[in-house]
């Protein structure tokens, strides 16, 4: 029980984990770029954005399966730069779909709210353009992070997408929110706690850890 | 220093600025009034190459720029701009004052930091948090991160509006004193028509996006030859 305890919790932060790193890679660049930049079709992206950042996560796991799986368009390339159905590659992919779009959004929105006379004195202080756009996720950091935060939240609690396109393998795709439908299923319900308990934990201590981030940098 | 050329700026498919023509020196101290909204800030951020103008030509030592041609970095960064309100980074105080320097890899940016902090007596803030300041210690830091940066020319917008008498004072004899002993060229927006007086070498007043008068200082307050000027300098309303 022990043993299986811990490996749930090290594969929930392996894939939430790897994916909100991910999403963050890619997210925070280009929701800066969107937000720095006033571009055609900002509108119709930031409206994208907004509706991904309530994708149904149990929709994105039906989409990643069917992407995947052997007579899916993807699944059937055999790919090696493409996981494979039931691995924790997938449940990652999965997240990332989740956790982007909440990433990339929030940093927009964070960045957009940086006035246009800051960004004005930060060119005037002699930035060029790469500086100044750091300069101005610097200035929208607390939003960033909260992007990060929410993006974990997603990810950390959903349920549908991991169980979709992991199939809650034990040892092998099982994670936090997987287990605890398991063993809510199978009577376990003091497995089911301990799993439920552990998760809110973990949220927890994540955002205890932000909040005191927070308050130190605005202490300074 | 700055030759503008049919100068125009457009927001919104309407005129925000449009300047025939303006000289200003090397060394000038030229003081820019005139209502708000009439077009001051729009001019002081086409000076520093903030914006690009919509038409005309902006010429800068001698070599001319354009929409379709703005000026490189190494330009760009003899100019900076102290806004009315201060705009600090969110770090310390020192960090906000070494930011420009360290941009520009110069040596030894704290130990001139310290100094300029001195100058404007806010070397025993240093080490905080520019969120701790009061508005005219956040001016103040402003201005020594601006002057700092030992830049040609410095662009002032209405740096004294909402600070006491202690801190216009201490701000302008800084500002003259930058001018006098660096050769520093000052263009300065202000409400404040005594400051002009007191301040500038020259004037302008700049109505609905358009320079209406300018010259010397002398010749705005005593020989002013459009009547919205005098007017203007007797404190009457002309807008």
């Amino acid at each position: 029980m022990t043993n299986d305890f811990a490996q749930i919790v090290t594969l929930t932060f392996y894939v939430s984990g790897s994916a909100l790193l991910i999403s963050a890679l890619i997210g925070i660049p280009l929701g800066a770029w969107w937000g720095f930049h006033p571009f055609r079709g900002r509108k119709m992206t930031t409206a994208l954005l907004y509706t991904g950042m309530g994708l149904p996560p149990v929709v994105v796991g039906l989409f990643v399966y069917l992407m995947l799986s052997r007579s899916g368009p993807v699944g059937g390339l055999n790919s090696p730069f493409l996981p494979r159905l039931f691995t924790p590659g997938a449940m990652i992919l999965a997240q990332v779909i989740i956790a982007f779009p909440v990433v990339a959004g929030l940093t927009m929105a964070a960045v957009m709210g940086v006035s246009q006379a800051m960004r004005w004195q930060i060119m005037a202080l002699g930035a060029d353009r790469a500086q100044t756009i750091r300069a101005v996720l610097w200035e929208a950091r607390r939003g960033v992070v909260l992007a990060l935060v929410a993006g974990f939240g997603a990810i950390i609690s959903e349920v549908g997408a991991v169980m979709l396109v992991g199939g809650n393998i034990a040892g092998k795709t099982r994670v936090l929110t997987t287990a605890i439908v398991l063993e809510t299923r199978q009577g376990n319900f003091l497995f089911a706690l301990q799993l439920g308990i552990a998760l809110l934990i973990i949220a927890f201590i994540i955002n205890f850890a932000v909040v005191l981030i927070q308050e130190k940098d605005g202490q300074g | 220093m700055y030759q503008l050329e049919k100068v125009t700026r457009v927001f919104d498919q309407r005129f925000s600025l449009m300047v025939d023509s303006l000289r200003v020196n090397k060394g000038d101290r030229l003081v820019l009034v005139g209502p708000s909204g009439s077009g001051k800030s729009t001019l002081l951020r086409l000076l520093n190459f903030l914006e690009p103008p919509t038409h005309g030509s902006i010429t800068f030592e001698g070599v001319s720029y354009s929409r379709e041609k703005m000026p490189p970095l190494e330009v760009t960064r003899r100019i900076t701009t102290v806004f009315q309100s201060p705009l600090l980074l969110g770090m310390s105080v020192l960090e906000n004052v070494c930011w420009g320097l360290k941009l520009r890899k110069i040596a030894d940016p704290e130990e001139k930091s310290i100094a300029a902090l001195a100058l404007v007596g806010m070397a025993s803030f240093a080490k905080k948090n520019v969120r701790s300041l009061s508005g005219g210690e956040a001016q103040r830091v402003a201005l020594a991160r601006a002057i700092v940066l030992s830049t040609d020319v410095l662009l002032l917008d209405e740096p004294t509006a909402n600070l006491d008498p202690y801190n216009v004072s201490l701000i302008e004899s800084i500002v003259k004193k930058l001018n006098e002993e660096k050769g520093t060229t000052i263009l300065m927006v202000t409400h404040n028509v005594f400051q002009a007086h007191r301040l500038g070498t020259h004037a302008a007043l700049i109505l609905d996006g358009r320079i209406v008068e300018h010259g010397s200082v002398e010749k705005f307050f005593t020989k002013p030859e459009d009547t919205r000027t005098s007017a203007f300098t007797r404190g009457e309303m002309v807008y």
